[in-house]
């Protein structure tokens, strides 16, 4: 009974999307069916920290209607969905009082947001961008606002920072750490990025965190715990993500950081797959577009009938600080060598070399962001 | 000359310019870039992510 049964894929991101259309390119007929908690239309997340930039809101980074992709891609779209559990023994996705029979089960359900348990009374106007949906919550709020401000300085937060100042807000960063992209970025290339932010006008409070929110006219009142004061039309709340795995786990499939799937993207309970940013990926969890689009390619090659391990090469990720061009490649945790770095004004050209000399990671702002592709070519991939 | 984007990642690829590191020369009309070729910022292949003209 099962051989009839679709592939179903949880998810509507840029992984679930990304797998239904490699897999249709190997399979025009396979039954698929497409299960999403939320409005299923298609967008590029990576876009959403530069809506500004582009001069785009909700609608203009939205790039399909669900209908349009049911259409585009031959498959069945399940919107406003929420999965409550698996029975794997049975093979049915569980929706609340419905279940859904699977042929295989591929979890694209992505990451959630960490939010901070934060003292005051102005929560409602603390936004994450996680999705489309937020960022147009997080637009509709803002109108008539000029000032927002960013809890944490990571990736995301440093983003939203220059997108929100080319869209001529007042922009203040709040986060603990001492430097922009802490653990991402070496200190001469977070100092660089730093201060191209604080040439644009966006104001950083690090070493200190938000205290109390609470609302002060028609926004808020942010109270740092070092006695700083900020007045904001709305907070944006930026430190960080954590893969969904809860429904997995009580399911019993194994989890670590994210759920815990081999280089074929196996989970460990047969016929269930995971990808993109809720996958722990023989022990990678990257929360990137690059990552996920050579698993989506494996994983297609895999579900129609080819089994395939995905091979992650070179994963250099480009930071999206148009005032400060930013590109690195994270070298491997345990990899035992050292940052050399050259820097002109804030143009930082680091490169992580080992003792023999071998490039294992980089870091490059300004000017030297150029090099990327040619750097990238010297460092080994993650599978080699 | 157009320019042309990646709606995944935002890279823009102009015809102006090519991308000689994948040994695409200036002034290569995107029809004329090679079907294998891929986006370097997110790995997108140039038939299979929509690419927006946008000038």
């Amino acid at each position: 009974m099962t051989e009839q049964a679709p592939i179903v894929i949880v998810g509507t991101g840029l992984s679930g999307y990304s797998l239904a259309r490699e897999i249709r390119k190997l399979d025009k007929e396979t039954p698929i069916v497409m299960v999403t908690a939320d409005d299923g239309v298609s967008y590029s997340k990576p876009m959403l920290s530069t809506g500004f930039t582009k001069g785009k809101d909700a609608d203009g980074l939205a790039q399909a209607s669900v209908d349009a992709m049911a259409e585009q891609l031959n498959i069945e779209l399940r919107t406003f969905s929420t999965v409550t559990g698996i029975d794997a023994d049975a093979h049915e996705l569980v929706l609340g009082d419905q279940r859904l029979t699977y042929s295989k089960l591929v979890l694209a359900w992505g990451a959630d947001v960490i939010r901070l348990s934060i003292a005051g009374d102005g929560q409602d106007r603390v936004f994450s961008i996680n999705d489309l949906m937020d960022y147009r919550a997080f637009r509709l709020a803002l109108e008539g606002g000029k000032r927002v401000a960013i809890m944490g300085a990571g990736l995301i937060g440093c983003e939203f920072a220059n997108d929100l100042r080319n869209g001529d807000y007042e922009v203040d960063v709040i986060a603990p750490s001492d430097a922009v992209m802490p653990g991402l970025l070496p200190a001469e290339a977070a100092g660089a990025v730093q201060q191209e932010l604080e040439a644009i006008g966006v104001r950083f409070h690090l070493e200190t965190v938000v205290d109390r929110i609470d609302h002060q006219g028609g926004g808020v009142r942010v109270a740092l715990a070092n006695g700083e004061q900020i007045d904001a039309d709305l907070v944006v709340s930026a430190v960080g993500l954590r893969p969904r795995v809860s429904i997995a786990e009580s399911t019993g499939l194994k989890t670590g950081r994210g759920i815990v799937v081999n280089r074929a993207l196996e989970t460990s309970v047969a016929d269930i797959y995971a990808l993109g940013d809720c996958a722990e990926v023989d022990g990678h969890v990257l929360l990137y577009v690059l990552p996920l689009m050579a698993s989506a390619r494996a994983l297609a090659k895999t579900l129609t009938g080819e089994r395939t391990e995905v091979s992650y090469g070179t994963m250099p990720v480009m930071i999206k600080t148009p005032c400060c061009p930013t590109a690195v490649c994270p070298p491997p945790a345990d990899a035992g060598g050292e940052w050399q770095v050259e820097q002109e004004g804030s143009s930082v050209r680091a490169l992580y070399k080992s003792s023999d000399g071998q490039t294992l990671g980089f870091a490059l702002t300004g000017s030297y962001a150029v090099e990327k592709q040619a750097l990238s070519k010297e460092v080994p991939p993650i599978h080699g | 000359m157009k320019k042309w984007q990646c709606v995944v990642c935002g890279l823009i690829y102009d015809e102006a310019e090519g991308w000689p590191e994948d040994g695409i020369e200036p002034g290569t009309k995107w029809e004329d870039v090679p079907e294998d070729w891929e986006c370097p910022d997110c790995g997108v292949g140039k038939e299979d992510f929509e690419m927006i003209e946008i000038g």
